[in-house]
């Protein structure tokens, strides 16, 4: 473990900018913390903090300079990892079929992506690298790779910022993502405010972290800031706003397909979809094929999609979940429960985001433990659900 | 770009991977009209004029120029690698385009993808393929199978049916099917019309006259939920070991593979799981509540 002075933290960003990374990490924009790329320590939202709870975000200064003095925003690293609209092909129209007319095409090579800087990731939350390992278990465990994901993912460097500064709408902790990451980064830093001066305490976690931090500048840390670091992670443990029961939460919900809050809930849902965007594990996409005016170029686009809409579902006759309490349930059902039978962890970080975002104030802890609740009532089954 | 030097090194591997979302180009050899809805296109492979190896129940995802993508099941013989055999209804955009499309033209396959039906189970057993409208289609290549490994299983059934007799697919197959004394060929409509003396009624009804032994028998169904759904019950209770009955499903499905998170039905990607499950794991999934 060694310790940054607060003025040395831009050695940090200087040794990540001298390997050619494009450094992504929080910083204010319009009134919100968001994920941008940055050039220096300074770009960080120093002395920043944030109020967070069910529909409502405010930040607001805190007495401090802390940089990493706030929870999580509405961005999440997903967005580089996995960009909201992606091209998958590109095809050109090549002479005409001669019995039909149809045009015959050709595969058009796709651009030289090779050529995207590496990206560094400074200042990710524990929950937030646990989002990005849920993301790994999707795109690259197979039994096919997703070969852009794998690309940057790859080259991605992580350096998690410890936390220290849950918000209420929080609870990394109950889902065991957090409030701090035991590996998984390449560095890890842990902001001290207690000692004195603000200082940064880093370990790496991998060889390519190991290197960098070489060219840091730093000195060993002191056994009390190494414990006064670990009392602040313990003690942000204690102040998260929400709570989940995970003791057979999965198997729970399995069993609770028919429960009467699913329908008490979508009469407040909007469907609007927010919760699925802002959370850092959704990862549902669709494809648009479009043509120029001449159709002599055709194009495939991948873009974010949510089970929030009628269209995600679609088979010809109608969507299979027409109703906004079964889209609803689908979301907390593959957030809560079927997410382990698929991948073994649940798909939920307890990062806040869906709770803060919605706009009616929707909070999946309260949900969740509603339907934990054994008090259940059944509610009689929708009509048949016919198509093909 | 100054790069640590394992970064390079990783990214120049992982660039080499061949893109699973990139199709393959195919051209139509042959293209036949089924029914006035149905039709059915062989393909070959535009570098090496062949088709590709699957297995009964595998799919593939078929990219129509500027128009989008769509799976379609493999309904040709499993043992004929020369060509790709789809049969489609045309229902919407894509397959209506695809309608249109001749010999000659090209369209794009990823594939094939997906759990197979499990054809060796078969083995000593009676056969019952329940079959409803265009799941005729994916069950075609498991009836190919059991032909050309007829001395395997006992009996071997057909059940289909399907909305009208003008819906017929594979008509002429079928008759030739009907005239072998090895198979057993049943065919129902919803709705009869004038010169049709066969049966009418959904397949389900179908189950109660077959002659099977059904303590010794694995069925393999496709065809709508409902139907599939009601057919199960129906051989449930005739004797046929519920892990003896196999089913297709089907949800909107964007990549095949995995990624697109859309054909998702509880705790199952169809695509990646599926599409064929034992009919076990599809008990409780199939069932009116909109998952
Ligand atoms: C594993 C699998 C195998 C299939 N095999 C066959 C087959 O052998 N023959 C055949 O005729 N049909 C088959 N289908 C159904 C076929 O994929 C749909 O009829 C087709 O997608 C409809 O597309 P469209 O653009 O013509 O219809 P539209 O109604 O215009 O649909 C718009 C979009 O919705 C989606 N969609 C609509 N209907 C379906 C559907 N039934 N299943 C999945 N996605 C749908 C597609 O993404 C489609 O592009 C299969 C489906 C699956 C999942
Ligand atoms: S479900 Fe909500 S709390 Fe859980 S990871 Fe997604 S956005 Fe965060
Ligand atoms: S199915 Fe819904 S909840 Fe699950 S990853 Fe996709 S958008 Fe998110
Ligand atoms: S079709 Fe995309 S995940 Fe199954």
């Amino acid at each position: 473990m060694v310790t940054i002075q607060r003025n040395d933290l831009q050695t940090l960003f200087d040794a990540l900018e001298r390997r050619g990374y494009r450094i992504i990490s929080p910083t204010v924009r319009d009134e919100a913390i968001i994920l941008d790329t940055v050039h220096s320590a300074d770009d960080l939202p120093k002395g920043r903090g944030e109020e967070q709870s069910a529909a409502r975000y405010r930040l607001n200064r805190r007495e401090d300079d802390a940089l990493f003095g706030y929870a999580v925003g509405p961005h999440a690293w997903k967005q580089f990892l996995y960009p909201p609209v992606q091209t998958l092909l590109q095809a050109r129209r090549e002479g005409t079929s001669r019995s039909s007319g149809e045009p015959g095409f050709a595969l058009l090579n796709p651009e030289g992506a090779d050529e995207e800087p590496a990206m560094a990731f400074v200042g990710v939350r524990p929950c937030d690298l646990a989002a990005i390992r849920r993301l790994d278990a999707v795109f690259l465990q197979g039994p096919f790779q997703e070969p852009g994901y794998a690309r940057r993912r790859s080259r991605a460097l992580v350096v998690v910022a410890q936390c220290t500064a849950p918000s209420g709408t929080c609870f990394c902790a109950s889902m065991n993502t957090g409030p701090s990451a035991p590996d998984g980064f390449d560095i890890a830093l842990t902001e001290v405010l207690s000692t004195g001066p603000t200082v940064y305490l880093a370990e790496s976690g991998s060889e390519r972290g190991a290197e960098i931090l070489r060219d840091v500048t730093c000195r060993p840390s002191t056994s009390e800031e190494i414990s006064a670091a670990a009392r602040a992670i313990e003690s942000a443990a204690g102040r998260m706003g929400r709570h989940v029961d995970l003791d057979g939460l999965s198997e729970t919900l399995r069993r609770s397909i028919e429960h009467v809050r699913w329908q008490q809930t979508a009469q407040r849902c909007l469907s609007c979809a927010n919760c699925t965007m802002v959370c850092p594990t959704c990862f549902c996409s669709t494809v648009e094929d479009t043509t120029d005016l001449t159709a002599t170029i055709a194009e495939r686009r991948r873009r974010w999609d949510s089970c929030f809409t009628l269209d995600y579902s679609y088979i010809h006759g109608g969507s299979v979940r027409p109703s906004g309490m079964s889209r609803y349930r689908q979301w907390i059902m593959h957030k809560m429960s079927t997410w382990v039978d698929q991948y073994g962890t649940y798909g939920c970080t307890g990062c806040g985001r869906c709770i803060t975002w919605c706009p009616v104030g929707i909070d999946i802890t309260q949900e969740v433990a509603a339907v934990q609740h054994p008090s259940i009532e059944s509610v009689t089954p929708p009509r048949e659900n016919v198509h093909g | 770009m100054a790069n640590a030097p394992d970064l390079m090194a990783e990214s120049a591997v992982l660039a080499e991977a061949p893109d699973p979302m990139r199709p393959r180009l195919f051209r139509i050899a042959k293209f036949t009209h089924n029914t006035h809805d149905t039709f059915t296109v062989a393909l070959e492979d535009l570098e090496t004029g062949a088709g590709i190896g699957f297995r009964p129940g595998q799919f593939n995802m078929v990219y129509l120029y500027g128009v989008g993508e769509i799976p379609i099941s493999i309904s040709g013989d499993p043992q004929d690698r020369s060509v790709v055999i789809h049969t489609t209804r045309a229902v919407g955009t894509v397959t209506k385009a695809m309608r249109s499309m001749r010999k000659g033209d090209t369209l794009g396959l990823r594939g094939p993808y997906g759990v197979p039906w499990p054809v060796d189970r078969a083995r000593g057993r009676d056969v019952v393929i329940v079959a409803g409208g265009i799941g005729l289609a994916p069950l075609r290549p498991v009836l190919y199978h059991c032909l050309a490994h007829r001395n395997e299983m006992n009996k071997l059934v057909l059940l289909y049916g399907t909305r009208s007799p003008v819906d017929i697919l594979y008509r002429e197959e079928l008759e030739s099917w009907r005239a072998r004394f090895d198979l057993d060929v049943y065919v129902s409509v919803d709705r009869g019309m004038e010169g049709w003396h066969g049966n009418v009624g959904f397949v389900s009804t179908l189950i109660a006259k077959a002659p099977f032994d059904a303590g010794n028998t694995t069925a393999y169904l496709c065809g709508p939920e409902v139907m599939m759904r009601v057919c199960a019950t129906e051989l449930i209770k005739r004797g046929v070991p519920d892990h003896e009955l196999f089913v297709s499903m089907e949800r909107n499905m964007k990549c095949g593979i995995g990624f697109c998170g859309h054909c998702q039905l509880g705790p199952v990607f169809i695509c990646k799981d599926g599409p064929v499950f034992p009919y076990p794991r599809m008990r409780n999934l199939l069932s009116p509540w909109e998952l």
